[in-house]
């Protein structure tokens, strides 16, 4: 038993109350922000390494026996998910220092982060079905305020949609809890995975993989059911939705793969096929979304919807290298996801506007920014040597590996146009002159280096770019990471026995 | 009970998604309390049920008088009424929030373009530098 | 809201209910009770008072803000949390101290902070909604 396996979750909520109880010291406030996601980023990685040397780690809270207590499990799938969103916290806090104004930072914008950051990091480490249900919903309650932080019109839009639509995927998903809690008497995920190999009614057990399907899908944006993604996420501030379109749809993904690789793997056939024909449309239907925006982070709200379609292609082949494939896309779509969001707005600190036609000029004026965004750019279209190229890779040797073609020529054909989307913002936001009317009194005046400049603002994307350089071009070591990762997630007996020990 | 609880459940899934389906947002967050209660009824339902002691452990003993009634699904509904609470509550405050400033609880009006945002966010700007 | 007998119901049980919403949170644990119903109880007494006199004379009265109890509520929770790994025992594990006063055995516990937690954490959840909802 390991006892630091709690901090994930005890340094954001200790950051958080602090947070709260100063709320009326920004210093402290900011401080306890940025301090907290550096504290998390040392314990994670601190964490990630015992799991990578000593193999899984489990806690059992509050000393209750698995499977009837609360169980905190670390394999190297939720080291890795886990160490992505303490970086990215940390990016996006110190984004945040200028980016949040003193008004949203009143209604507790640090503290909402870091219990976003509960819910996510408890969601990677929990080793109970009903527990993830709770997860869920603190990962929600805080998304929900954060979302609607600054009480704009369109951010009330946005809101109303996304809430609705998540409060009926947490219901759908707490059905599913009780399906398999009538059907097995238990909820310990490892415990499951035994027992409901003992389920006589294996049609019950497919139905109610659907039910988890469609709760989990909703979350995670896969077709049909991604259409609340674009109506929301390009309305609240821009930190906000960088880390809303990098990580919250991933816990999403994430609960996919491990529900599907450890528990519903009684009949792949049937399952696995669904989740390879929902991840074709979903790539398709993201991108010919995207095409056909104009509006930056529309764009890229689009793009999230067509990226999780590769990362469920990915395990719905349910082989080493698609699992692998998926992994390693997860890791790397979250790091450039979440810049691209990043410089989305820096764009429109500089231009004041989200709107491909009124923006141009970029590039002119500040090629800096103009090299950040290629590299991301390229990265999400899957360039060598960036990080993409050896995500998209690995996805398609897997899938000429077990000989599914057609999807396979599917995710290139997708790569290419995700391509032309992101040539279409270079266009029109970094090449394309700027009109005069369209020119605003900062444009040319704001420098991104020196005092006065917006470093708070570049040096995020210089680190997310920089960490995007590194996956590609010393790709060997994070591939093998990913591949060890999913080896384990294809032996579930080593999972169930760290659970439940040796029986 | 089982079967009556079953149907009870099913109707109030069906009308909480008929709810949910409506244009207006006071009446889709209603459809969810519906939706949320018919979870938590099913639930409840497939925790199976048991006409026994209540599952606690009187005073001098170690273990509940047996038999007595299977005590996770309780507390399970109980954790799950608690989130549901809170989460409604949010959900009243944010139409509550809604229609003060959109003026309009219909959801097919909350139609935005992308182009306010931009000019929002524009304004909230110059609001701060001020 | 004015109405004379709301004022002074108001007065009687708002006493009442604060009582009752301690009652069973000293209750909790072996009986049916504890922070959750408590803190229920606790928030529906200040409810009551803030019906009948307004969500800023009941926030004068109980004087700390909701949030502010949040955040003693998290306080409290993570104490509970960090205790037992002070004796090498998993995050949230009961440590309990029994200390006997001539014949009365008096029970202490780290669920007991737990629960003044959850306590407070219902109270000021419950009154941020409820101010929120009647300030304007």
């Amino acid at each position: 038993m390991n006892l630091l396996l709690i901090l994930p979750i005890a340094i954001p909520l200790t950051a958080a109350t602090i947070g709260l109880l100063f709320r009326k010291s920004p210093m402290v406030q900011r401080a306890s922000g940025v301090i907290g996601m550096a504290a998390l980023l040392v314990s994670v990685i601190y964490l990630s390494w015992q799991t990578y040397t000593d193999g899984i780690q489990v806690i059992q809270l509050g000393d209750w026996a698995a499977p009837f207590g609360i169980t905190l499990v670390m394999d190297l799938l939720s080291a890795a998910m886990l160490i992505i969103t303490a970086i990215m916290g940390l990016v996006v806090s110190i984004y945040s220092l200028y980016d949040i104004d003193r008004v949203k930072e009143q209604y507790h914008y640090y503290p909402l982060l870091h219990i976003l950051l509960i819910g996510i990091n408890g969601s990677f480490l929990t080793g109970d079905l009903f527990n993830l249900y709770v997860w869920f919903e603190v990962m929600l309650i805080s998304s929900f305020i954060l979302l609607a932080l600054g009480n704009r019109k369109t951010q009330l839009q946005g809101a109303v949609k996304y809430v609705i639509i998540n409060l009926v995927s947490s219901l759908v998903f707490l059905f599913g809890v009780a399906m398999v809690y009538g059907m097995t008497g238990t909820l310990n995920m490892a415990d499951l995975a035994v027992k409901i190999a003992e389920v006589e009614n294996t049609g019950l057990v497919t139905a109610v993989s659907m039910i988890f399907i469609v709760s989990f899908g909703i979350k995670a944006a896969i077709f049909p059911l991604f259409f609340w993604l674009p109506a929301s996420y390009h309305t609240p501030p821009v930190a906000v939705s960088a880390i809303f379109g990098g990580l919250l749809t991933k816990v999403g993904v994430y609960a996919l793969i491990r529900v599907f690789t450890l528990i519903f793997t009684h009949d792949i056939g049937y399952t696995h096929t669904i989740l390879l024909w929902v991840s074709g449309f979903t790539m398709v239907c993201g991108v010919l979304g995207a095409a056909a925006q104009m509006e930056f982070r529309k764009v890229l709200s689009f793009h999230i919807v067509s990226q999780i379609g590769y990362m469920i292609m990915g395990l719905a082949f349910n082989t080493k290298l698609g699992i692998m494939g998926a992994i390693f896309y997860i890791i790397h779509n979250i790091l450039a996801k979440s810049n691209l969001f990043l410089i989305s707005g820096i764009a429109q600190r500089l231009t004041g506007t989200f709107e491909l036609k009124q923006l141009g000029g970029l590039y002119r004026q500040y090629p800096w920014l103009a090299v950040l965004f290629l590299i991301s750019a390229f990265a999400l279209a899957g360039f060598p040597p960036l990080s993409g190229f050896w995500a998209k890779l690995s996805l398609v040797k897997a899938g000429l590996q077990i000989e599914q073609y057609v999807i396979t020529g599917v995710a290139i054909l997708v790569g290419l146009l995700t391509l032309f989307s992101m040539v279409k913002i270079w266009a029109y936001a970094f090449w394309m002159p700027m009109e005069e009317e369209n020119k605003s009194e900062q444009f040319g005046k704001m420098k991104l280096m020196g005092a006065g400049g917006l470093n708070l603002l570049v040096t995020p994307v210089i680190i997310l770019a920089a960490i995007i350089i590194i996956v590609g071009l010393f790709a060997e070591p994070f591939l093998s990471f990913c591949m060890l990762a999913a080896e384990q997630l294809l032996n579930p007996e080593i999972y169930i026995e760290s659970v439940l020990g040796e029986s | 009970m089982e079967t009556l609880l079953a149907i009870i459940g099913g109707a109030l899934f069906a009308a909480g998604i008929y709810m949910v389906l409506r244009r207006n947002l006071i009446k889709a967050v209603i459809g969810i309390i519906l939706i949320s209660n018919a979870v938590n009824v099913l639930f409840f339902n497939l925790g199976r049920l048991t006409k026994a002691n209540p599952p606690l452990i009187w005073e001098g003993n170690t273990l509940p008088v047996s038999p007595f009634a299977n005590p996770l699904p309780q507390a399970l509904v109980l954790t799950a009424i608690v989130i549901g609470f809170g989460l409604l509550a949010f959900a009243l405050v944010l139409a509550y929030r809604s229609y003060k400033e959109l003026g309009t609880v219909d959801l097919d009006d909350m139609k935005m373009d992308p182009v306010e945002v931009s000019a929002e966010m524009r304004a909230e700007e110059e609001q701060v530098n001020q | 809201m004015k109405s004379l007998i709301l004022h002074t119901a108001t007065r009687l049980l708002m006493a009442l209910l604060l009582i009752f919403s301690l009652f069973l949170f000293f209750r909790g644990h072996d009986e049916p009770g504890g922070g959750f119903i408590g803190g229920l109880f606790g928030a529906g007494a200040i409810t009551l008072y803030a019906l009948a006199f307004g969500a800023e004379k009941a926030q004068q009265t109980i004087r700390i803000s909701p949030l502010t109890m949040i955040a003693w509520g998290f306080v409290a929770l993570i104490i509970s949390g960090i205790l037992p790994m002070i004796v090498n025992e998993p995050f949230l594990t009961g440590q309990w101290l029994f200390l006997d006063f001539a014949d009365t055995e008096v029970k202490l516990s780290s669920p007991l902070i737990f629960d003044i937690g959850v306590y407070l954490c219902v109270v000021g959840f419950i009154l941020a909604v409820i101010f929120s909802l009647e300030e304007e």
